[in-house]
């Protein structure tokens, strides 16, 4: 028999015998009837006794036709949760894909979910029970005992006050030692945090470790460049932008750091240090795709919206006797995101 | 057969009255009940997907190159987690199903402790008796939101890189102690490779282990304190009306716990979740464009994009821009929540324990100031994606910001203004109502209880 007809037949199968059982329970030729307590069909108490619920033993038969849709309704999802987890054991053995293995785990747990939940509704007494609550507050001579309690056993520390200051001691030791154990996981903060990696004399080199020229960029190109042995290091990114000389209106002091309209910045943000990944050439501005801060390149790229504060770094160029592109010096100042003492 | 077991248990740990009392515990029954018994159960699905992932998943940063199943991939360098959740998604039978599920379930977990908080905070269930399950609640969200944080930045892919160097970049903006603090949690500057184990160890064993505790906790107290309820005919602050947790409660419980991890299941088979394997394994100089954290970051996210570029200078010293919105703000906001019941007795001169709850329009200054903030949360939440919402409205990025910027402070107020209407006059209906029903009671010549009456 192929795969298919197989699972013909089992749906055959289980449609006959939920059909069967149906049945059965509607007619009320089977089930066992529910067995209430007298107490129960009175009603609800207001405040049950301390005994509990089930005192009276006296018990009637009662078999209702909510009752009887009740069973038939749990029976379904039953049936159809035992279904659809012999489904997914089925999917999960062959392999199958993800949406059908969930898809029938999904099936089976509804299933049995609402099985359970269809059980307390039709086929569970519903009795609202009211009970007093008891103050939390103890009584007034409860509270008192327990303080004096208490104070009877301190006042045997009390008298030993060496000890005590001893003990007090020994606990700040401990608590020293357990938070020291957190150096392990710190790094120091210099020279880490104020690295700045290039400097002066350094070839600019692209990822694929090519150095850069004069003529490598048209005006309203980019490209991320590194410094000469420190490829791919996340601190030291730098982008390189080319534009018209004419526009540059970078400040007195940084007015030989483009040659040619090069300009390098650090391409980490300062505002929370994603790499800025973008250059809009019509408008000259760099962009960070995490928070939408831009930064003008002809300015020194001063933060023109978005959330950014600080300028990104600027790494002086020239170019040499080659024509290859060489940093001038380090960045203006640390790159990457601004903190405490980060500001020099 | 029971009795048997009953006794056998019994002879050795003297249980069968506190049993019957267990059986016979009155909660109240309203659907708003069982906001934490989803967030619950969402956690008990996240424990048992978890603990089938932390068999596959390799928290290692170890570098290799990619050889496996997934085609796109081949021959691109990675470190060894992501290469672990690859061979999870599809080298393991069922693995993508679970990692999926456990992602969902991690979602719908703190999106129930978040709707419980609010049911708790407009009903005032916060008041005393009940202050310490409050703190130890609000400290569950706050393990949540962290464990959230840690869980997908573990992956090793790229999105999880820019969130690994946005929360570090909000560490290190703390003034003074920032820069360790940072140096210590992330164990260097961002990307550093010993970052991922210890998140990892975080997302597993310690915050689950403090989760679980603090659980256990908030539900022990729930059991002395008892649940509170409704107000309604017979409800007062000296009684308990619901149904028994033996059978009714126990099957229908049992029952919600089927279908959370029903809806969590389906989720995690039909809604695509985190497909790391379309953002490429993490490379220090790539970025994703229209990134967003999950759902329960955004409103810090959203907050860190509209604030403006505000930095202050002391002397040689910076508090960087990312310090108010990335920490103060949420820092703050926890705070005011924490303290909440004190001002609450403060400003209502009510210092008595209350186990009948208290309609939202009783407290209408509260109920506009809790719509008031999750409408201000809200729309930070919507500028968490105003990228997203510029390419697809063809507007710039700068006209939404703006427009977001005056609506962060227009639309809570002119949510505070109307829900505080709103109260004001379902107050006066409910008094109005009270009075025709004490009316006509009195026409009848009936005796009033006064207890009932003032409860309704």
């Amino acid at each position: 028999m192929s795969e298919g007809e197989d699972r013909e037949a089992r749906k055959g199968a289980w449609l006959l015998m939920m059909f069967a059982l149906g049945w059965r329970m509607v007619t009320g030729r089977s089930g066992k009837s529910r067995r209430v307590t007298s107490a129960e069909a009175a009603g609800p108490r207001d405040f049950p006794l301390p005994s509990g619920r089930d005192a009276d033993t006296e018990t009637q038969a009662v078999t209702s036709g909510r009752e009887r849709w009740g069973t038939l309704l749990v029976a379904c999802s039953l049936i159809a949760a035992i279904a659809a987890g012999i489904g997914f054991l089925f999917i999960y053995w062959t392999d199958g894909g993800n949406k059908l293995l969930g898809g029938t785990l999904a099936l089976s747990f509804a299933g049995f979910g609402i099985a359970l939940i269809l059980w307390s509704h039709f086929l569970m007494a519903h009795r609202e029970a009211t009970e007093p609550l008891e103050p939390l507050l103890s009584p007034e001579e409860d509270r008192q005992t327990a303080a004096d309690d208490f104070c009877a056993g301190a006042r045997d520390v009390k008298r030993r006050s060496l000890l005590k200051l001893m003990i007090v001691a020994g606990a700040g030791v401990f608590a020293a030692m357990f938070v020291s154990l957190l150096r392990s996981f710190g790094a120091p903060i210099e020279p880490a945090l104020y690295q700045i990696v290039w400097s002066r004399g350094q070839r600019l080199m692209t990822a694929d470790n090519k150095p850069v020229s004069i003529h490598s960029l048209k005006p309203g190109d980019s490209v991320t460049v590194f410094p000469e042995g420190s490829i791919g290091n996340d601190h030291a990114q730098t982008v390189l932008v080319r534009v018209k000389e004419q526009f540059l209106r970078l400040p007195a002091d940084r007015a030989d750091w483009a040659p040619m309209g090069y300009l390098a910045y650090s391409r980490v943000c300062t505002h929370a240090g994603c790499p800025v990944g973008m250059f809009e050439s019509q408008t000259n501005l760099l962009l960070c795709p995490c928070h939408q801060s831009t930064f003008n390149v002809l300015t020194g790229a001063e933060p023109t919206g978005g959330p950014a504060a600080r300028p990104l770094p600027q790494l002086p160029l020239y170019a040499d006797s080659e024509g290859l592109l060489r940093a001038g010096g380090r960045f203006s100042s640390i790159p990457g995101p601004g903190f405490w003492g980060g500001q020099q | 057969m029971i009795r048997r077991i009953g006794r056998w248990f019994d002879s050795r740990l003297h249980l069968a009255q506190p049993a019957r009392e267990a059986l016979n515990h009155v909660f109240p029954d309203h659907w708003s009940f069982m906001l934490g018994e989803i967030a619950l159960y969402s956690f008990v699905v996240l424990i048992i997907t978890g603990s089938f992932l932390a068999m596959f998943f390799n928290g290692s940063t170890a570098h290799l190159i990619y050889h496996g199943p997934y085609r796109a991939l081949d021959g691109v360098e990675m470190s060894a987690a992501y290469q672990s959740v690859l061979h999870l998604c599809f080298g393991v039978p069922a693995g993508l199903l679970i990692r999926q599920m456990h992602h969902w379930a991690a979602l719908i977990f703190i999106g129930a402790i978040v709707v419980h908080v609010a049911r708790i905070f407009f009903t005032g269930a916060f008041r005393r008796p009940r202050e310490i399950n409050w703190w130890i609640g609000l400290t569950l969200l706050v393990l949540a939101l962290s464990n959230g944080y840690f869980g997908y930045s573990i992956l090793g892919d790229l999105l999880s890189g820019a969130g690994m160097r946005i929360g570090y970049s909000m560490m290190l903006s703390i003034p003074i102690i920032g820069p360790w603090l940072a140096f210590l949690f992330f164990g260097g500057r961002v990307p550093v490779d010993v970052t991922i184990p210890r998140m990892y160890g975080l997302h597993i064993f310690v915050v689950p282990a403090a989760i679980s505790v603090l659980l256990a906790l908030h539900l022990g107290i729930i059991w002395r304190q008892k649940h509170t309820n409704y107000p309604g005919p017979g409800r007062t602050d000296h009684t308990i009306t619901g149904s028994r947790i033996w059978p009714t409660y126990t099957a229908k419980s049992i029952g919600l716990f089927f279908l959370v991890f029903a809806v969590i299941a389906a989720l995690g088979a039909l809604v695509q979740i985190d497909p790391v394997w379309i953002y490429g394994p993490y490379d220090p100089i790539a970025i994703l464009p229209g990134a967003q954290p999950d759902w329960y970051l955004a409103w810090v996210e959203g907050a860190m994009r509209l604030f403006p570029g505000v930095n202050i200078y002391l002397g040689p010293y910076l508090i960087p821009e990312v310090f108010f919105p990335g920490i103060l703000f949420p820092v703050l906001f926890f705070i005011v929540l924490y303290l909440y019941p004190f001002f609450d007795k403060f400003i209502t001169h009510d210092n008595q324990p209350h186990h009948v709850l208290r309609h939202p329009y009783e407290q209408p200054f509260q109920t506009a100031l809790g719509c008031a903030v999750f409408m201000f949360l809200f729309v930070l939440f919507v500028a968490a994606g105003d990228d997203v919402i510029a390419v697809a409205t063809g507007t710039s990025v700068v006209t939404i910001r703006l427009i977001l910027r005056i609506l962060v402070f227009v639309a809570p107020a002119v949510t505070g203004i109307i829900v505080y209407g709103l109260c004001i006059l379902s107050r006066h209906r409910h008094a109005r109502g009270l009075e025709r029903a004490l009316e006509s009671a009195s026409a009848e010549g009936r005796l009033i209880s006064g207890e009932n009456e003032v409860t309704q």
